[in-house]
């Protein structure tokens, strides 16, 4: 799937930032960035690589600030980056 | 209470307050440049985050702007209690709300689960506010938006808010004999407790059903103003005991404290430990 470089999220306290870029090598490479990396890392990249391959993104440079953000919020702003990435939204028009 | 559909942060703390009802926020608080990303963080937050016994709404854009169907698809599937419809002016916009909801229900097979209600923000939504009322069966209240009717009457909100009084008592009206609920406005001055806490006095005897409030500090002072005072409950309390003492004896008149009850009084008591359920004074199990 084509992409092209997407941003959505804030760096407000509960919050994350998603920017999405075409990967520079094929696969997801998420670099994630937050607090608390240390006990939930590993839970936010997959709950990042989950949302992006139910939207069909299997190729893409991630780039994730958390700030901690809950799973929905994740989810919501992974999938918002990816519609702006990708141009296909997951609303009927 | 009102609380921003794009900030994550009051959306997953914002039950802790207690507010009876929360309304995430899709319309004016959002940007139109992140109206998608807010409507996927509302979505996300309702299927997800355990909310209680809080009812959960959601003001949507108007159908008439390109988001409005969007947000309709996206809080419909993700199990919304109420959608709430700005600026509504007439009853066929109700009717186009509600066809959109029953398209996304019948999708996802929970048709008839996703209640209406609408706020009347201008002077044509008030002369209309009984047809808006009306208009569905899915209809369970109607709110005044106080900022847009005074700027469309060409007047200014004052702290006594005689400006509002026609369109209060006539949403007021409306809601009654519509038989569903009649919402107040929202006060912002946050720094004014005094001229909030007359308002909510106010609007309580004019006989609103609850008040929409924007900040967590305000929900302590309404539900001081709407809580009925214990000698109310007590009274009540004796009322809904005779009443049901004498429909045991087959008698429909009855008389307490030397007064006639009658049908009046008796619903007036009901709302009472209703009132005083939904505030926490009473429990049900204790009646």
């Amino acid at each position: 799937m084509e992409i092209k470089n997407a941003i959505a999220g804030t760096l407000e306290s509960g919050d994350i930032l998603i920017q999405i870029a075409p990967a520079s090598e094929a696969g997801l490479h998420i670099d994630l960035e937050s607090t608390v990396a240390y006990q939930f890392g590993a839970q936010i990249k997959k709950v990042i690589t989950e949302t992006l391959t139910e939207l069909g993104v299997d190729s893409a440079d991630v780039k994730a600030t958390d700030k901690g953000a809950l799973d929905c919020t994740i989810r919501a702003r992974v999938t918002a980056a990816a519609v702006r990435a990708t141009g296909k939204d997951v609303w009927a028009d | 209470m009102f609380v921003p559909g794009n900030n994550p942060g009051m959306m997953q703390d914002a039950f802790i307050y207690g507010p009876d009802s929360i309304m995430l926020d899709l319309e004016d608080s959002v940007t139109m440049a992140e109206k998608d990303t807010a409507r996927l963080l509302v979505h996300n937050a309702l299927k997800t985050i355990d909310y209680g016994n809080t009812e959960m709404v959601v003001r949507i854009n108007p159908l008439n702007t390109p988001y409005g169907k969007k947000d309709i698809e996206a809080v419909v599937k993700a199990g919304v209690h109420v959608i709430r419809m700005p600026k509504t002016e007439t009853a066929e916009e109700v009717v186009e709300v509600e066809r959109e909801i029953e398209r996304v229900e019948k999708e996802i097979g929970c048709l008839g689960r996703t209640q209406i209600m609408a706020a009347i923000e201008s002077t044509l939504g008030v002369v209309n506010a009984y047809a808006i009322a009306t208009a569905s069966k899915r209809m369970m209240g109607i709110a005044l938006g106080a900022e847009d009717y005074s700027a469309n009457l060409k007047t200014q909100r004052s702290p006594e808010g005689m400006e509002l009084l026609l369109a209060r008592q006539t949403i007021v009206v409306a809601a009654r004999a519509a038989g569903i609920d009649a919402l107040d406005t929202v006060y912002s001055n946050l720094n004014d407790m005094e001229t909030f806490r007359k308002e909510v006095e106010l609007i309580k005897q004019l006989g609103f059903d609850g008040k929409s409030i924007i900040n967590p500090r305000q929900i302590e002072v309404v539900n001081e103003v709407f809580a009925p005072k214990e000698k109310e409950i007590q009274k009540s309390l004796t009322i809904l005991a005779a009443i049901k003492e004498a429909e045991q004896r087959g008698s429909g008149v009855i008389a307490v404290n030397g007064k006639m009850v009658d049908r009046p009084v008796v619903i007036r008591a009901q709302r009472t430990i209703d009132l005083a359920i939904a505030s926490g004074i009473i429990n049900k199990e204790d009646i």
